[in-house]
């Protein structure tokens, strides 16, 4: 069985590759929707992560906390494309660095 | 019938309320008839409930009337009520009784003074507030009436207020009387801790349970709530220049009702001063005997008319101090009521001569005025003999019988009381001797009739007598006529206008007062020879005002065991002191033409230089201490706590910078210290 010698190293391997390409994508790109897509991006490298361990250690905790994340990550999905489209309907070539309002 | 109680109060209200809404359209003299209308039917509602509490059982005559609640927080509440019993009942009788006659004389005083229905607003407004002093069934309520009457002494003393040292005597009066309102609060705030409650029925009913050092430090923080307005040692020096205001004020403010408040206070708290430590008592009699003393050693010396009284009044408030510290409740009651009368009588006798010498007060300048003035001096030489002590006037009785309580305390106390008894004879006869006897002085201009008051007040006297002395420092404490001790004196009688107290430069014609002056003068008379009838030391039956204020003083008055032989001597021994007095004054002063008479001492006329050196120490050392004080609070108290701000401040601008707006900027930061926290975690072997 080929499927017997993908051992958890290969999925905590591809979850911390798709974590690092989120956060770098996350501080490199200007573009807002291109970060928001980069924060899903590490959001769900820490599901796999999770979902290996709870295999591994055969404890479905795991697998819930993966459900509350996404449910979590749904509802950010929901406020931040909200703002994002505001912002990007007043300015449409606005990038992350042209929003600092809040700067101290 | 005990209904009506709230009637005392309201009826003087009604009264100031009135007169502040159309005072001036009701002019003069109608405002002040209304005002004398509204005490007079504020004393016939006072008889009204005396009765009532009369008809009621020994054991029933407290009446509580609560009118609704004031301050309701939590477990503290506060009723707007009022006690009526025979001590609050009695103090009722006289304030208004003594009241209502000075609002008729003062219809007379006042005549054609333009502030006439301003001075009636804040007349009525003081009898007001007197009235909740008195009454209030607690003691946020009698704190109330004590600013009152507080605010009320302020506005009447600086009521002449366009002459700067009426102004700053108002001012030294409030001032001053901020200590013992310190003295009060404190107290208040302590009686609430112990008790739970401010209310006098609770404090009577849990005042038995009270610890000794708390009953002690209410005691000690009520004596310094009475001495601040009751004008004893050490804080007695805003009286003598309270008699800046107009006489009438004199005599029913800062003689006969409000400085006997402290007095009443002490008394209303009867309960918890008998808690105290033994000490606390001894203290107040102390303080009471040496004020009277002092005091009266003050007035023997004083030459303006209105001072003598003042310090005799602060003499005869310490002879009520003497009392309570002795136990003599009743005694003391007896004594305020009497001393109400006779100081009333003496203020507006005195005020009657001012009136008729053409506002002056300087007894110098006075003399031989009984031929001109015959009721006035009639009714003055009645009040001389009440409170010299001689029978069977009314000082007689009331005097004697804190005498005999002092014997009972200590032998110091009595001889403290008994030299005062005979310095007071002297001083009161020395001013009838000045003023109604012996030769006139007004008759000629004042340079020739008294070149020495002439001198301070400025003039050149026209005969230079070669006895001339240097005018360098002489003294200048003249009352209202206070002016600076340079030996180049201003002459007071070419500024803007004359100061209130000084009479005209010129002869002056006296005459009698009108009748609304007099008929209070012969009133207060006939009260002042009768008033002893209500506490007759002869039998237990003739003590009508014992028996009356028991159910208030009963389980806390000092009980006498003297022999009725001791009792006897001791009456004897304050009569014979009294006519030493007397025949003192006569010989000093009614037997010697004015040149012949005894200069006083410098010492006892500055009043043993008290208020001066108050005033250089705290011009001096004391002024420095206060600016000390004032930069520790600027720049140590205050620098802490702004020093804490401005720290905090330059940190959160400094940190501020770290907020850039970008954020990138702030996931770089996320990330960056996520990856610390790793390696953290790697370094301490914790993972991997």
């Amino acid at each position: 069985m080929i499927l017997a010698e993908v051992s958890s190293g290969w999925y905590l391997s591809l979850g911390a590759v798709l974590f690092s390409l989120g956060a770098v994508g996350l501080l490199i790109r200007r573009n807002p929707l291109v970060m928001f897509m980069c924060v899903e991006l590490m959001l769900n490298a820490v599901n796999l992560t999770f979902v290996t361990f709870a295999r591994d250690l055969d404890d479905v905790g795991g697998q819930v906390v993966v459900f509350f994340v996404l449910v979590v990550a749904a509802a950010e999905v929901v406020v931040g494309l909200g703002i994002i489209v505001s912002i990007l309907r007043r300015r449409p070539s606005a990038t992350a660095d042209d929003v600092s309002l809040l700067r101290g | 019938m005990l209904e009506i109680t709230w009637l005392i109060p309201a009826l003087p209200l009604a009264g100031f309320l009135v007169l502040l809404a159309g005072g001036r359209r009701l002019g003069e003299p109608l405002a002040g008839w209304l005002a004398t209308g509204a005490v007079t039917g504020s004393f016939l509602a006072s008889v009204v409930v005396f009765f009532g509490l009369q008809a009621e059982g020994e054991d029933g005559r407290t009446f509580v009337q609560t009118l609704y609640e004031w301050v309701p927080a939590g477990g503290f509440s506060v009723d707007v009520g009022f006690l009526a019993d025979p001590l609050s009942i009695t103090m009722c009788l006289f304030v208004t009784g003594v009241g209502a006659l000075i609002h008729l004389y003062s219809i007379g005083y006042m005549h054609g003074d333009p502030g006439f229905t301003r001075f009636f607003v804040y007349l009525n407004l003081f009898v007001f507030s007197m009235l909740m002093l008195v009454l209030g069934d607690n003691l946020l309520l009698t704190f109330l009436g004590w600013e009152g009457v507080g605010a009320c002494s302020y506005f009447l003393v600086s009521f002449w207020h366009t002459y700067d040292a009426n102004a700053s005597a108002g001012k030294k009066a409030f001032v001053t009387n901020r200590i013992g309102d310190w003295g009060y609060m404190v107290a208040m705030f302590l009686t609430f801790t112990a008790l739970g409650s401010i209310t006098y029925t609770d404090i009577f009913r849990g005042a038995g349970g009270l610890a000794t050092t708390t009953a002690t430090g209410i005691t000690v923080l009520l004596l310094v709530a009475a001495v601040g307005k009751s004008a004893q040692l050490p804080l007695f020096v805003w009286l003598p220049d309270a008699m800046a205001g107009p006489t009438p004020v004199s005599a029913l403010i800062h003689a006969a009702t409000m400085v006997t408040s402290g007095v009443y206070l002490l008394v209303r708290m009867n309960p918890v001063l008998a808690q105290a430590a033994d000490w606390a008592p001894i203290l107040i009699a102390g303080v009471g005997g040496v004020t009277a003393l002092f005091a009266a050693s003050i007035a023997v010396a004083q030459t303006d008319i209105k001072r003598v009284l003042a310090y005799s009044t602060v003499s005869q408030l310490g002879y009520l101090f003497l009392a309570i510290g002795s136990g003599a409740y009743v005694a003391a009651v007896f004594h305020m009521v009497t001393h109400a009368v006779f100081k009333a009588l003496l203020f507006l006798g005195s005020g009657s001569v001012i009136h008729g010498m053409g506002d002056e007060q300087d007894m110098r300048r006075m003399g031989a005025l009984r031929k001109l003035m015959p009721i006035t001096a009639g009714a003055f030489i009645v009040g001389w003999l009440a409170i010299a002590g001689v029978p069977p006037f009314s000082g007689f009785w009331s005097k004697d019988e804190i005498l005999l309580f002092a014997w009972e305390e200590s032998p110091v106390l009595w001889a403290l009381g008994f030299v005062t008894a005979i310095l007071t004879a002297f001083y009161m006869s020395r001013q009838v001797f000045l003023t109604f006897f012996g030769e006139a002085h007004w008759d000629r201009p004042l340079e020739e009739a008294v070149p020495e008051l002439a001198r301070q007040r400025g003039l050149r006297p026209a005969t230079v007598s070669g006895g001339d002395e240097p005018m360098t420092d002489d003294d200048t404490d003249e009352g209202p006529a206070e002016e600076t001790d340079s030996s180049e004196v201003e002459n007071i009688y070419e500024r803007g206008h004359v100061p209130h107290g000084v009479g005209p430069r010129e002869a002056i014609q006296p005459h009698e007062s009108s009748w609304l002056m007099t008929l209070p003068l012969v009133a207060l008379a006939v009260l002042a020879l009768v008033a002893g009838v209500v506490q007759l030391p002869f039998s237990e039956d003739t003590k009508l005002l014992e028996h009356w204020l028991e159910p208030v003083v009963a389980p806390d008055e000092a009980v006498l065991d003297v022999a009725g032989s001791l009792q006897l001597g001791l009456a004897v021994v304050a009569v014979v002191g009294g006519l030493i007095g007397i025949a003192a004054a006569v010989s000093l002063y009614l037997r010697r033409r004015r040149s012949e008479q005894p200069a006083v001492p410098r010492v006892l006329a500055r009043g043993w230089y008290y208020d001066s050196s108050l005033a250089a120490f705290m011009g001096g050392p004391g002024r420095k201490g206060f600016e000390a004080t004032a930069w520790f609070d600027r720049h140590i108290i205050d620098g802490a706590v702004n020093g804490v701000a401005t720290l905090i401040r330059g940190t959160g601008g400094e940190v501020r910078r770290t907020q850039s707006g970008f954020v990138r900027a702030y996931a770089g930061i996320v990330t960056g210290g996520a990856i610390v926290a790793v390696l953290v975690l790697v370094l301490r072997g914790v993972v991997l």
